[in-house]
C-alpha cells in the first residue's frame, strides 16, 4: 500500500492577512450540531460575499451546486482538515472547476483553513485561485477550469483505491453543461468498463449554460437514459431536497459492479431571488447594491 | 554499419523489470499496447494495466488520477496522438499540478513511413516542451531508453519520452550513463559541433567521421535532454568549436534546434545551421526515402557542417 503523496507547492504557506468582521464563520464543532439548512445559507453568504469582493467569479453555478456541497462535506465525506492529504480521505473532485468559491466556503466551514482568508479570492498571492489548483489550496484535490476532466481523474484516484485495498470512495461535481464535452463520454464508458463502484458522479443540472439554456445551446436530454446506457446507474433527485441528496448518497454506495451517477436537478442562482435561473450571474459577480439584497434573502 | 536495437521493445521490458521492483509502477495505454510494447507489462502484471481504448484524453486525466493518489504512471501511445490529440489535459491535468506521469510516446518522426502524416508526429516536442514542468527526452537506442525510463521512474514530476517506430542503431559504448539533463560527448572535436538526438545521433557520427577525412574535425553531442536543456555543454561548444549544427527529426520550430538557437544567442553567439524537416508535414514513403526527402541524412548533416564552418569569423 502506498502512503506517498508526492505533492508539490506548499498548501501550507501561510494566509494572506484579511479583515475577519466581512467572513463571520460558524466554526466546526459549531457545525455539527446545525441543520444541513443553516450551513447551506452560510455557504451561498460566503458565495455573494466572496464573489462580489473579488468583483468576479462564477456565483450562479456556485449557488446551484450548494446544497449537494453541503450534504457532502457536512454529513458525507470522511477526511481530515488537519491532515489534507490523509491517504484514507474521501476524494471530492470539483470538475466544475467554476464553483471554486463554492468549495473554498465548504473547505473554510469545514476547518482546512481561516474562513477570513475566502475574502482574498482571486487577489495575487492568494491560495483561493479563480478556478481550483491542486499546488496551492489544502483540500482541493484537482487543477481544473478546463471542462470535461475530471470524472476521467477521478477514475484514476478509485482504481488507486482498488489498487490500494484503500475503502475510501470518490465523488466527482460536474456541471451539465460540461456533459457537452467529449471527455465526459470517454469518461462514463471506462468507468464502466474498469467497473469502478467507489465512485460517484453528480451532475449539477441547473439546465443552465454561458450562452443559454442547455435545449437552446445543445440538447442534452435524455441525459437519465445516456449515463444508464453507458452503463451507470443512475438516480434522479431534487438538488435541493436534503433528505432527497442523502438518500441518494447512501443507495449509491450499496451499488456494486458499476460506477452510479446521481442527476440532480437544481436551479442556477438558487437562494437569491434575482439570481435564480438568471444566465447573466453565471460569470457575473454582484454588485454592492445586489449584493446587500442578495444576503438579506439569505440572512 | 552499427547493431540495430528497438527502442520500443527495450521500453516494455524496462517497465517490466521497473513492476517487479516497484508495486506503485502502474501502466496505461490506448489501444496500441501491441505497437508501444506495454504489453509485456500487460502480460505480467495484469491489474496494474489499464487500457483505456481509444480515449487519450481519458487516458492522461486517469494517470493524473492516478497520480495524485501516489502511483508512478506510465502512459503510452503513439507520439502524435500522446500529445496532440490531449494538450489540455497534458496541461490542466498534469503539467500544472507537476504529477508524477511518465508519457513514453512511440513512433516519433517522420521515420513511421508509410502510414503518412496523419502518423507523423513532427511537432510533439515542441508541444510537450512549451508545458512548464515536464521533461523532455529524446534516446537515441535501446541501451538509452532503458536508462532514461528507469531515471523518469526515479524522478519526481511530469516526463515526455519520444521513441521510434524503426530499429535504430546503437551508439553509445559501454558503460554510458543517462544523466538526465546531460549532454553526451560522442566525439571530440573543435572546428564545429553537431548536436543530435534520437535516430539522428547515429546520422551525426557517420556525418563526423566523413568530415574528417575532408580535414573537418566535428565534435558530436548527443542531446537527448531538451528539457532541461544542458545549456553549459552548449556555451562551451559553441566557445571552443565557433560553428553548431543541430539535427533532429521534428520541425525546425520548437525543437532541438531552436532551444539551442537560444542558448547560442544568449550565451555564445556562433554561426548555427538546423538540419530539420522545413514547414511543410511529409507524405507516404519508406522510413529512408522520407528521411532522405527531408533533408535527413549524413550527408544532410555534412554539407550543413561545411556551409557553417565557412561562416566563421
Amino acid at each position: 500500500m502506498s502512503s506517498k503523496e508526492r505533492k508539490p507547492g506548499n498548501p501550507f504557506a501561510s494566509a494572506t492577512s484579511v479583515s475577519a468582521e466581512a467572513f463571520p464563520s460558524i466554526r466546526e464543532k459549531e457545525a455539527v450540531g446545525r441543520s444541513l439548512e443553516e450551513i447551506a445559507k452560510i455557504l451561498r453568504r460566503h458565495v455573494i460575499t466572496m464573489t462580489a469582493r473579488a468583483g468576479s467569479g462564477h456565483p450562479g453555478g456556485s449557488l446551484s451546486a450548494t446544497d449537494i456541497v453541503t450534504a457532502l462535506f457536512f454529513r458525507v465525506l470522511r477526511y481530515r482538515p488537519s491532515e489534507p492529504c490523509w491517504s484514507e480521505r474521501d476524494r471530492f473532485i470539483l470538475s466544475k472547476g467554476h464553483a471554486a468559491p463554492l468549495l473554498y466556503a465548504a473547505l473554510a466551514e469545514s476547518g482546512y483553513f481561516p474562513v477570513e482568508e475566502l475574502s482574498t479570492l482571486r487577489r495575487l498571492d492568494s491560495r483561493l485561485q479563480g478556478h481550483t489548483d491542486r499546488t496551492c489550496t489544502p483540500g482541493v484535490e484537482m487543477s481544473s477550469g478546463s471542462l470535461g476532466q475530471g470524472l476521467s481523474f477521478g477514475i484514476g484516484a478509485a482504481l488507486a483505491a482498488r489498487l490500494n485495498s484503500q475503502s475510501y470512495r470518490v465523488y466527482v461535481l460536474l456541471g451539465d453543461g460540461e456533459c457537452d464535452e467529449g471527455q465526459v463520454w470517454e469518461a462514463a464508458m471506462a468507468a464502466a468498463h474498469f467497473k469502478v463502484d467507489n465512485l460517484v458522479a453528480i451532475v449539477d443540472h441547473n439546465k443552465q449554460q454561458i450562452d443559454g439554456w442547455n435545449w437552446e445551446v445543445m440538447n442534452l436530454e435524455p441525459l437519465g437514459e445516456k449515463w444508464r446506457s453507458f452503463g451507470w446507474r443512475v438516480i434522479e433527485i431534487d438538488g435541493h431536497d436534503f433528505d432527497q441528496i442523502l438518500a441518494a448518497f447512501e443507495q449509491a454506495e450499496l451499488v456494486k459492479g458499476q460506477p452510479t451517477v446521481i442527476i440532480a436537478h437544481t436551479i442556477k442562482g438558487k437562494g437569491v431571488s434575482f439570481m435564480e435561473n438568471n444566465p447573466e450571474f453565471h460569470g457575473r459577480a454582484a454588485t454592492p447594491e445586489e449584493t446587500e439584497l442578495a444576503l438579506k434573502e439569505l440572512a | 554499419m552499427r547493431e540495430l536495437s528497438s527502442t520500443r521493445e527495450a521500453y516494455g521490458k524496462t517497465l517490466v523489470a521497473l513492476g517487479k521492483e516497484n508495486p506503485d509502477i502502474v501502466v496505461l495505454d490506448a489501444d496500441l499496447s501491441r505497437s508501444t510494447m506495454t504489453r509485456l507489462f500487460a502480460q505480467e502484471f495484469p491489474q496494474r494495466f489499464f487500457d483505456c481504448g481509444i480515449a487519450e484524453q481519458n487516458m492522461m486525466s486517469i494517470s493524473a488520477g492516478l497520480a495524485a493518489s501516489g502511483k508512478i504512471v506510465f502512459a503510452s501511445s503513439f507520439a502524435i496522438f500522446a500529445t496532440a490529440r490531449c494538450f489540455d489535459q497534458l496541461r490542466v491535468s498534469i503539467a500544472q499540478p507537476r504529477l508524477d506521469v511518465k508519457v513514453v510516446a512511440t513512433h516519433g518522426g517522420i521515420s513511421v513511413g508509410e502510414d503518412g502524416f496523419s502518423h507523423h508526429a513532427v511537432e510533439d516536442l515542441s508541444l510537450a516542451c512549451s508545458l512548464p514542468g515536464f521533461a523532455v527526452i529524446v534516446p537515441a537506442d535501446a541501451v538509452e531508453v532503458a536508462q532514461v525510463v528507469r531515471a523518469a521512474a526515479a524522478t519526481p514530476g511530469p516526463f515526455y519520452i519520444r521513441l521510434s517506430r524503426p530499429k535504430t542503431p546503437l551508439v553509445y559504448h559501454n558503460g554510458y550513463q543517462f544523466v538526465l539533463g546531460k549532454a553526451a560527448t560522442m566525439r571530440q572535436g573543435s572546428d564545429g559541433t553537431i548536436i543530435a538526438n534520437g535516430i539522428m545521433v547515429a546520422r551525426a557520427l557517420e556525418a563526423a567521421k566523413n568530415l574528417s577525412h575532408q580535414g573537418i574535425d566535428c565534435r558530436v553531442l548527443s542531446m537527448p535532454t531538451l528539457k532541461p536543456l544542458d545549456r553549459e555543454a552548449i556555451t562551451l561548444a559553441a566557445k571552443e568549436t565557433g560553428a553548431i549544427v543541430t539535427a533532429e527529426e521534428h520541425l525546425e520550430q520548437g525543437g532541438l534546434g531552436s532551444r539551442v538557437a537560444q542558448v547560442v544567442v544568449q550565451h555564445q553567439a556562433v554561426p548555427m545551421a538546423f538540419v530539420a524537416i522545413k514547414d511543410a508535414y511529409a507524405k507516404s514513403g519508406t522510413p529512408e526515402d522520407l528521411l532522405q526527402r527531408h533533408g535527413l541524412t549524413a550527408a544532410d548533416i555534412e554539407q550543413a557542417v561545411k556551409s557553417t564552418v565557412a561562416r566563421k569569423k
